[in-house]
């Protein structure tokens, strides 16, 4: 069966991501933003050279960031890692998320998948990241995108799923909607912009028609999906900018982690910054944070 | 999905004003007439409609004042027409830099003066008038290509009558022109938003424009009237169909040239295939821009009927999202309704909309108490009799109606006294080129509203007037052909 795309317009999405960028976020309103953004953050490791060590650096910033801001909302690291993380953040309120299928490219079988996803939620993961089938997506194969991810939901057992479109390597924002549709309909609690590997990641347009899906979802049947924006997003501005948008497209109540998050590495050290600079009036320097 | 729940905040964006100081206006000002500034008889004052507080004393022109400026732009003419026109050129691109490096100062004396929000004088009124100077400077020596090689003389002294609603901008389409044409000008702004007008004013003086190239006369209809009568070569005039109906009457009979560029009742088409959050975007930006002040504001909004609950559903969701307010705050979507009498206008269409059975629906959001304001609305249940329907409320109100066919959107877009703009919102490109050679609009959009550019021509059909304004088109009305 061919697939039938619901009509987005790329000129009229960047347009309206754009002004939505121009909005002026000063004073009260950035403090309480970025205070806002940092608990969002899934705070997130994931190179070949992450080790025990390195993990529990990362837990112990992301359960005290500094400059007396909340937790952030979860870390997100591999699989192996995740009896460290969970052993670093347990009683915290911080979450333990872990990639899953293969990530970044997904390209692996179903059953390897699978058992990827049983293993790290048994290790005590509370939410899995998993990776659409790209290669099965550009190829037309819908039914298997949706059958990986059901399956994968299935392994999660009582674990959130963050579905990753990877929306670089999509062909459209007609695309984008549709892929975040299909993950929606197949099981995702959350659809998610991006790996942070591929050449682009959450960008404002990918986000704002992500939101839009949502939005629509929720009008159509009531049920509430998140939204999770990673890759790239390392600056205070664009991170407000994320919020402008959650706000702008579902309103206030959204702005809260358990419906947006955002995936970021070095994004809260950036936030720190500014977050001191609102109360000394002057900018610090990048070493007066731990870097992790 | 987190395994702790934290308090949804209620996010609200601080006030952002631009800077007030940024604006140097002067308490009172002259005529600016044969390159000087001559102090009027007699002086009102303008005010700022969102605060109703006094910004500034201008001159009210009597019609001795108005025939002084015209005499003046007389005894321009020959020398300005008979300088090289890469010389013209080059005064039209003097006037067009210094707009651009005055930018901030003109966007918030425009929004001051006509409440506009600063978003939108910020980005589009004053870099798109200053686009407009420079395109046209261009064509100021290239003339008889536009012209497709035929002999041609400038009018000589024009005439121009500008509305309130984009005071600098409406400068700009009709002076860029004129003077790249080598006509000299007598331009009268509209009585509630004179400053602007002045501070180009200013910036003709610096740019050492000959003395009566450029004449800028302040003050009310009669001003205007005065200036129809006078001894000008050229008329143009952008504003309500009324008062262009009445210049017409006056100029008939004598060899005034004359373009007028009036209201509109636009229709914006939505078809079931279009992309529809962006097309409720253009919906938002066809009607709210500049509080609808706005000659081609798409009012009359034709759904497809399949889609109709979706698209009204989403633009309500986007209104209620709307920001009204201040309009020097940057954040600021919709500002002030400039005058009181456009309100007490807006006020009485508005309640003839409810009385007529339509169902009104407008937003619900704070008001500041001094000032002129109107919330964003909308009209269900419009049918195309109502007066909502048929004349033109230039606020920020639409009217919702529906269509089942491609034909019946055509004929009810078409239902018109006006034609001046359409919009066209579909993802079938052919559908798009069909409608759009239908339509009887001088300016039709395909999946976007209210894009202007200075090498597109702008102009109406039926009684939203004639002429064009802008590109090669917008030099014909200024110039005289002589083979």
């Amino acid at each position: 069966m061919s697939r039938v795309l619901t009509p987005v317009n790329r000129v009229g999405v960047d347009e309206r991501a754009a002004a939505l960028g121009r909005r002026s976020i000063k004073t009260t309103a950035k403090r309480q933003g970025i205070r806002l953004a940092a608990s969002m953050i899934d705070l997130t490791t994931l190179e070949g050279a992450d080790t025990p060590g390195k993990v529990r650096n990362l837990c112990a910033k992301a359960v005290a960031p500094g400059l007396g801001l909340a937790p952030v909302a979860a870390v997100c690291v591999y699989p192996a890692l995740v009896g460290v993380a969970v052993e670093a953040v347990t009683g915290t309120g911080v979450a333990v998320a872990s990639v899953a299928t293969g990530f970044p490219s997904g390209q692996t079988s179903l059953d390897v998948k699978v058992l990827e996803t049983r293993e790290a939620v048994a290790a005590g993961a509370a939410e899995i990241d998993m990776v659409i089938s790209r290669d099965a997506y550009l190829a037309g194969d819908d039914a298997r995108v949706a059958r990986e991810i059901s399956a994968v939901k299935e392994a999660c057992g009582d674990a959130h799923l963050k579905v990753i479109l990877e929306t670089a390597e999509l062909p459209t924002y007609a695309h984008v909607r549709h892929a975040a549709e299909l993950a929606i309909a197949a099981g995702a609690d959350v659809i998610k912009t991006s790996t942070g590997k591929a050449a682009s990641g959450a960008t404002p347009g990918v986000v704002l028609v992500m939101l839009e899906v949502v939005r629509d979802h929720l009008w159509r049947t009531g049920r509430v999906v998140g939204v999770k924006a990673a890759g790239g997003v390392s600056t205070t501005k664009a991170a407000l900018g994320l919020l402008v948008l959650v706000k702008e497209t579902l309103g206030d109540e959204w702005l809260t982690p358990s419906r947006f998050r955002i995936g970021a590495s070095s994004l809260l050290n950036d936030l720190l910054l500014q977050y001191a600079k609102l109360d000394g009036g002057h900018y610090g320097r990048a070493e007066d944070f731990s870097k992790e | 999905m987190a395994t702790v729940t934290r308090a949804a905040l209620q996010w609200d964006y601080a006030p952002a004003p631009e800077a007030r100081d940024a604006a140097s206006l002067r308490s009172s000002y002259d005529l600016f007439i044969g390159g000087e500034w001559v102090a009027p008889a007699r002086r009102v004052a303008t005010i700022n409609p969102a605060t109703e507080e006094p910004l500034a004393e201008v001159g009210s022109a009597s019609a001795s004042e108005v025939a002084a400026a015209v005499a003046a732009a007389r005894a321009a003419a020959p020398g300005w027409a008979a300088l090289a026109p890469l010389e013209r050129g080059k005064y039209v691109f003097r006037i067009a830099r210094p707009l651009l490096d005055q930018s901030r100062d003109l966007a918030v004396v425009e929004s001051l003066d006509g409440g506009k929000p600063i978003r939108e004088s910020r980005d589009v009124d004053v870099p798109l008038a200053a686009a407009h100077f420079f395109s046209y400077a261009g064509w100021a020596d290239k003339l008889s290509y536009a012209l497709g090689g035929r002999s041609f003389a400038p009018r000589g002294v024009v005439g121009q009558i500008i509305p309130w609603n984009f005071p600098l901008l409406m400068a700009a389409w009709k002076l860029a022109p004129a003077l790249a044409c080598g006509n000299t000008a007598v331009l009268k702004p509209a009585e509630t938003t004179p400053l602007t007008a002045l501070l180009l004013a200013s910036i003709c003086e610096e740019a050492e424009l000959p003395p009566g190239v450029v004449n800028v006369v302040t003050g009310d209809g009669a001003a205007g009237a005065a200036l129809v009568r006078a001894e000008v070569d050229k008329v143009a005039f952008t504003g309500s169909t009324a008062v262009g109906k009445e210049i017409a009457c006056a100029l008939a009979g004598t060899d005034v040239a004359l373009t007028l560029e009036l209201g509109g009742k636009s229709a914006n088409i939505v078809f079931e295939d279009a992309a529809i959050d962006q097309a409720v975007e253009g919906i938002v930006d066809g009607i709210f821009f500049n509080q609808g002040h706005v000659c081609c504001a798409g009012s009359r909004l034709l759904v497809q009927e399949s889609v109709a609950e979706e698209v009204v559903r989403k633009l309500w969701a986007r209104m209620e999202r709307l920001r009204v307010g201040d309009p020097l705050d940057k954040n600021t979507d919709v500002g002030a309704i400039n005058s009181a009498a456009q309100l007490e206008r807006i006020t009485s269409l508005v309640a003839a909309g409810s009385r007529e059975g339509a169902e009104r629906r407008s937003i619900s959001c704070a008001l500041p108490d001094a000032g002129y304001w109107f919330p964003p609305t909308l009209f269900l249940d419009v049918a195309p009799a109502h007066r909502i329907a048929v004349e033109e409320i230039f606020g920020p109100v639409v009217s919702v109606m529906t269509f089942r066919t491609p034909r019946e959107a055509i004929e009810r877009a078409n239902n018109s006294a006006y034609g001046l703009a359409a919009g066209v919102w579909t993802n079938n490109g052919a559908q798009a080129f069909s409608v759009a050679r239908e339509l009887r609009a001088g300016v039709v959009w395909q999946n976007t509203y209210n894009r202007f550019d200075p090498t597109a021509a702008f102009g109406g059909y039926k009684e939203s007037g004639f002429g064009r304004e802008g590109g090669p088109a917008g030099l014909l009305p200024y110039v005289r052909l002589t083979v």
